[in-house]
């Protein structure tokens, strides 16, 4: 009997764990290690952040999909990995804390044959001065990361409409925390149904929005922007969000590396070297992401951190990671397969993997300050690579150790991606996308690097609808109901 | 009548050389009819990005 342990309950390492159960039945074991007890379909906690959806709308109970899986279930957060065992045996294993409450601090180690690591990031607030520390969030600004943090902002998007209603002008200041963040689609979200609900409360004259971030252009996205066919042209997102910033009337600062968060107020550093302050009221400022700070140890008791992830703390896979510069970047940059180069048991999908560079041009201002997005592997892309990995182990273990292992690039993967602004079926609009690939095929595609037949986006009442079609169906696919095998992922 | 988006536009701004949408652009967004044929549009095109991802 085999054992495959995933590290991580979310979108990638939830898909992964669910199909790898289903596929290897109950000859073998899946045991899922997460610090949550719920499942979260993030997407949805911007309705949680302005109101219009419960925490409880946007997460369930783990335990019970588990056990009707038959997934075993450790709701720890895990500390490091052995891949090569101990002193004492060959068997490699992680070291696992329990977050139960009443049992936390309590330590386990869980052998595996195979090992996917689908942490997801660390949200890294404490990399902007008063953005957060160690600890999180802190206490100038909101985020909608989590549920709980949506749950927050909304409470305090009350009271700022409160204020409005109250004759107190209010500033809302968008965006991102840092010059090297990614999910930046998150907050552009978050912005326009932020400015849906301030019409929604009549008070959206009461209001000044302003949108800040490390995107040297509007409407990159963290994808080095994107190329749509609209009215039988190819227009560049830049004039696609410019238009929708203007239509809406919120304005924007690009190219910026929030270096410090104050009470009402951020300073700011941009790609010319200039630096400024914007004032708040109300700020909801995406973190960086970081590896969650997983340590791999040697049989012998050596760290062998450097060797198993990157610097910035993700799992190295079969990325190149030697391309350099900008000039050299290709496409056959980005790993397929997701397997650990140094342990061919391991395997990272999600976040959770290192990247070979980013997919925007990165830049730097003339100080030094690199301020670009770093790539998103959110969403579509997560879940597709939860599965490719998940059926690779599962073919290893039921067909052995030299069966072919499955390839997911993102090189050759596209995302269908909708930003919604308001939540009923009738009042609210939404941008749909897709984008074909996620990243940038510039030999195949030459130009704008997709393929621009499948390359897309509109606004409107269609992508709502869609938007809300797929929270109830990625709920439904993610508690394991009937027919959960066949929504894509 | 609403005020135009194009009003929103401040000259030698950072939106000043956006396009902005007229009102039958904005009337077709919410447009029930055209819509739905839309939504069947997008659905089709999204299930092919999507069949060409897996």
């Amino acid at each position: 009997m085999a054992r495959l342990v995933v590290l991580g309950g979310g979108v990638s390492g939830h898909t992964a764990a669910t199909f790898a159960a289903k596929w290897l039945g109950s000859a073998h074991e899946v045991v899922v290690v997460t610090p949550n007890s719920k499942w979260n379909w993030i997407p949805s906690n911007i309705w949680v952040g302005v109101g219009e959806m419960s925490k409880e709308d946007v997460t369930f109970d783990l335990a019970p999909v588990y056990a009707k899986a038959g997934i075993i279930y450790h709701q720890a957060k895990a500390l490091g990995i052995h891949p090569e065992g101990n002193e004492t045996s060959d068997k490699p294993y992680v070291v696992v804390e329990s977050t139960v409450p009443g049992k936390e601090g309590q330590i386990e180690n869980i052998e595996y044959d195979y090992l996917i690591n689908a942490t997801g990031p660390k949200l890294n607030f404490a990399a902007t001065p008063g953005l957060g520390d160690a600890n999180g969030l802190g206490e100038f600004t909101v985020s909608v990361c989590t549920a709980d943090h949506a749950v927050h902002a909304n409470h305090e998007f009350q009271k700022a409409i409160q204020k409005m209603k109250n004759g107190e002008r209010q500033k809302f200041l968008i965006g991102t925390g840092h010059g090297l963040c990614t999910c930046q689609g998150a907050a552009f979200e978050y912005i326009f149904n932020i400015e849906h609900e301030l019409n929604k409360a009549g008070v959206r004259d009461m209001a000044d929005l302003k949108w800040i971030s490390n995107e040297s252009f509007l409407g990159d996205f963290g994808v080095g922007g994107l190329h749509m066919k609209s009215m039988g042209f190819a227009v560049s997102s830049r004039i696609f969000a410019e238009s929708l910033f203007t239509e809406r009337n919120v304005d924007w600062i690009i190219g910026a590396h929030v270096n410090k968060v104050e009470k009402g107020k951020v300073s700011y550093e941009l790609l010319s070297g200039e630096m400024g302050e914007e004032s708040f009221d109300f700020a909801m400022l995406i973190p960086p992401f970081a590896g969650v700070g997983l340590k791999a140890i040697a049989k012998d008791g050596t760290d062998i951190t450097a060797t198993v992830f990157a610097p910035n703390g993700f799992m190295k896979v079969d990325a190149n990671y030697a391309a350099g510069a900008y000039e050299n970047w290709k496409a056959s940059d980005w790993p397929s397969t997701y397997q650990n180069p140094t342990y061919g048991n391991m395997f990272a999908c999600g976040i959770a993997f290192a990247p070979p560079h980013p997919i925007s041009k990165p830049m730097s201002s003339p100080n030094g300050t690199p301020i670009n997005p770093t790539p998103p592997r959110t969403g579509m892309p997560s879940g597709i690579i939860g599965k490719a990995v998940a059926h690779s182990i599962c073919d290893r273990i039921l067909k052995g150790e030299n069966a072919p292992l499955h390839e997911a690039s993102m090189a050759h993967m596209g995302a269908a991606c909708v930003a919604s602004a308001g939540k009923g079926l009738f009042d609210g609009t939404a941008a749909a996308m897709t984008i074909y690939p996620v990243v940038p095929d510039f030999e195949k595609y030459p130009g704008t690097g997709r393929d621009t037949d499948y390359t897309f986006g509109e606004i409107g009442l269609a992508g709502h609808w869609i938007k809300h079609i797929l929270h109830h169906l990625f709920i439904w696919k993610a508690k394991l109901k009937t027919g959960w095998t066949m929504i894509p992922e | 009548m609403s005020k135009k988006v194009e009003h929103n536009i401040k000259a030698y701004s950072n939106n000043f050389t956006t396009m902005t949408p007229g009102p039958f652009a904005i009337y077709l967004r919410t447009c029930k009819i055209w819509q739905l044929l839309r939504f069947i549009a997008i659905n089709i095109k999204m299930l092919v990005v999507v069949s060409k991802s897996h």
